[in-house]
């Protein structure tokens, strides 16, 4: 009884789908577009966290120490720096290579290498680069430094210059702008989603007010509401899988055009190699999002008519 | 079996459909309503498929008080009757026998059934030949006798036919009434609302006379009389 039933709507969700080819057409194009935005929505998200990221990554905490600060003290106090939970990671720069360094970047200023060698020991100190998680947790990490005791020996502190007080208008500044992208990214994407998934579902309830006197005709055979339902919500997923198929095979040669100019521009993201990469996300965001709004939709605007 | 027990339907001040109307409807009889457009036939028959409830009074299937069935059970209710409207409404996206097997496949029948059934439904109407047209495909007479297959193929108790023949030519109009004369002697009672004369006075059945919402006159052998 219950297979017979299902299959008897399942038969008539199709036929309503063929049949009324040209309804069929229009709603299946309208919610293309809404499942285009959604998987814009996906590839937006992914090119502003990746670039976010890569901008991130650039920011660093510089530590110069003292050329009287010996290697085991610098070595520990990295230690104790990568322990703490807000740290990315640490780059030790001994001094031989800070000095190494140095030369190489003034290789062509023979005034400086002059000068340089008029010294009776290396100059510059070890340096450490810390990298935090997150922009806004520099400021914690330079305080930490500051206050800790390994720095000083002889009451004198180690540490010559930590470079985060120089850059700390400049990180403040960035980690605001991360932060209000990200917000003002989250809510445009929301009302982008509302609004197409509004078309979509007024679309879908058009295409079933032509069909309202087939659904008064239905009841007065003496069809219960399941039975008016069901075929219209099959018609609905049917709708929405095809608009989904649609725009996964419309994403192809779009990402494949895109690719090259968003990977120059934006930190280096190449959109259709990330497609074909997440291609299983895609499906199921896509495939996922246009079954379950073609479902609710007809599921809703069929018991508007219900009610006559 | 259908009983009516002081029923009104007042819609505002001076738009009264029905009147302190009560009549009683037999088990196999055939009952004609005329009555002048806006006497009253169609919200008659709207009440009986609790389309349309009563300002006040009852009415009664089978000793039940129709208005009083829950929403959500209606669908069974309508079942035992069979409804031909003047408009036929067919299902326009399906054929003749999709347009019967519906009727078929919402009351739960097997598809052995349907596959028996339908085809019996449309001989009996003189449609055997037509059963996979489309409604758009077909005659104005042709779909009107499609509507009665449909109507009858789940054995109803009583058919309900609102001006079934308004539309159509004498003859179609002569075939349709002896397709429900036929449907009539095998036992199922029928309700039927026309103003034709011609019609009324070739059945020789019941006649309820309507008008202005009120029964002016209820003969057990009819003539067409307003």
């Amino acid at each position: 009884m219950l297979w017979m039933n299902a299959k008897r709507l399942m038969r008539a969700g199709f036929m309503n789908f063929y049949r009324n080819g040209f309804v069929s057409l229009a709603a299946v194009l309208v919610m293309t577009v809404t499942l285009f935005c959604i998987g814009g929505v996906v590839f937006l998200s992914a090119t502003l966290t990746s670039t976010l990221e890569a901008v991130k990554n650039k920011v660093d905490v510089n530590v110069y120490f003292q050329t009287r600060a010996v290697e085991e003290e610098v070595l520990a106090l990295a230690e104790s720096l990568r322990a703490l939970p807000e740290v990315k990671d640490v780059e030790y720069i001994s001094r031989e290579q800070a000095l190494l360094n140095f030369k190489k970047r003034h290789e062509n200023d023979e005034l400086t290498l002059q000068a340089l060698k008029e010294l009776p020991d290396n100059p510059l100190g070890a340096i450490l680069n810390i990298r935090a998680l997150e922009p806004s947790q520099y400021e914690g990490i330079a305080e930490f430094l500051k206050g800790d005791n390994a720095l000083a020996r002889d009451q004198k502190p180690l540490i010559d210059e930590i470079n985060y007080y120089d850059n700390k208008a400049a990180i403040d500044r960035l980690t605001h702008i991360i932060d209000s992208a990200k917000t003002l990214g989250f809510g445009l994407i929301i009302l982008l989603v509302i609004l197409s998934v509004i078309i979509s579902f007024n679309t879908i309830r058009l295409a079933l007010y032509i069909a309202r006197e087939e659904i008064g005709v239905m009841r007065l055979v003496g069809a219960s509401n399941t039975y008016i339902r069901g075929p219209f919500v099959v018609t609905g997923i049917l709708y929405g899988l095809s608009a989904a198929l649609l725009t996964l095979i419309l994403f192809y040669p779009l990402t494949f055009y895109l690719a090259d100019s968003t990977e120059n521009f934006l930190s280096g993201l190449n959109l259709f190699e990330y497609y074909l990469g997440n291609f299983g996300l895609f499906f199921v965001i896509i495939a996922g999002g246009g079954i379950i709004l073609g479902a609710v939709s007809s599921f809703w605007a069929v018991r508007r008519y219900l009610h006559i | 079996m259908i009983h009516f027990d002081k029923v009104s339907k007042i819609y505002s001040d001076n738009s009264t459909a029905l009147d302190d109307v009560s009549f009683s409807i037999s088990p196999k009889e055939f009952v004609s309503v005329v009555g002048h457009s806006g006497a009253g036939k169609t919200t008659l028959l709207r009440m009986i498929l609790a389309e349309e409830w009563p300002t006040s009074g009852t009415v009664f299937f089978q000793e039940r008080d129709v208005h009083a069935l829950k929403r959500h059970r209606l669908h069974e209710y309508r079942r035992k009757i069979g409804t031909i409207f003047q408009d036929v409404r067919l299902l326009p996206n399906k054929t003749a026998y999709e347009n019967i097997a519906f009727a078929m496949e919402v009351a739960g029948r097997t598809d052995d059934e349907i596959a028996s059934d339908v085809p019996y439904a449309l001989e009996l109407v003189n449609l055997a030949d037509k059963m996979l047209n489309f409604p758009r495909e077909l005659s104005g007479g042709e779909k009107q006798r499609v509507a009665i297959a449909r109507a009858i193929v789940n054995q109803p108790d009583i058919i309900i036919a609102d001006e079934p023949t308004a539309n159509l030519d004498p003859i179609n109009t002569q075939e349709i009434v002896k397709i429900l004369k036929k449907i009539n002697d095998l036992g199922t009672t029928v309700m039927l609302t026309t103003h034709n004369k011609g019609v009324i006075d070739s059945l020789g059945r019941r006649v309820i006379t309507l008008d202005r919402g009120r029964i002016i006159r209820d003969d057990p052998k009819g003539k067409y009389s307003l």
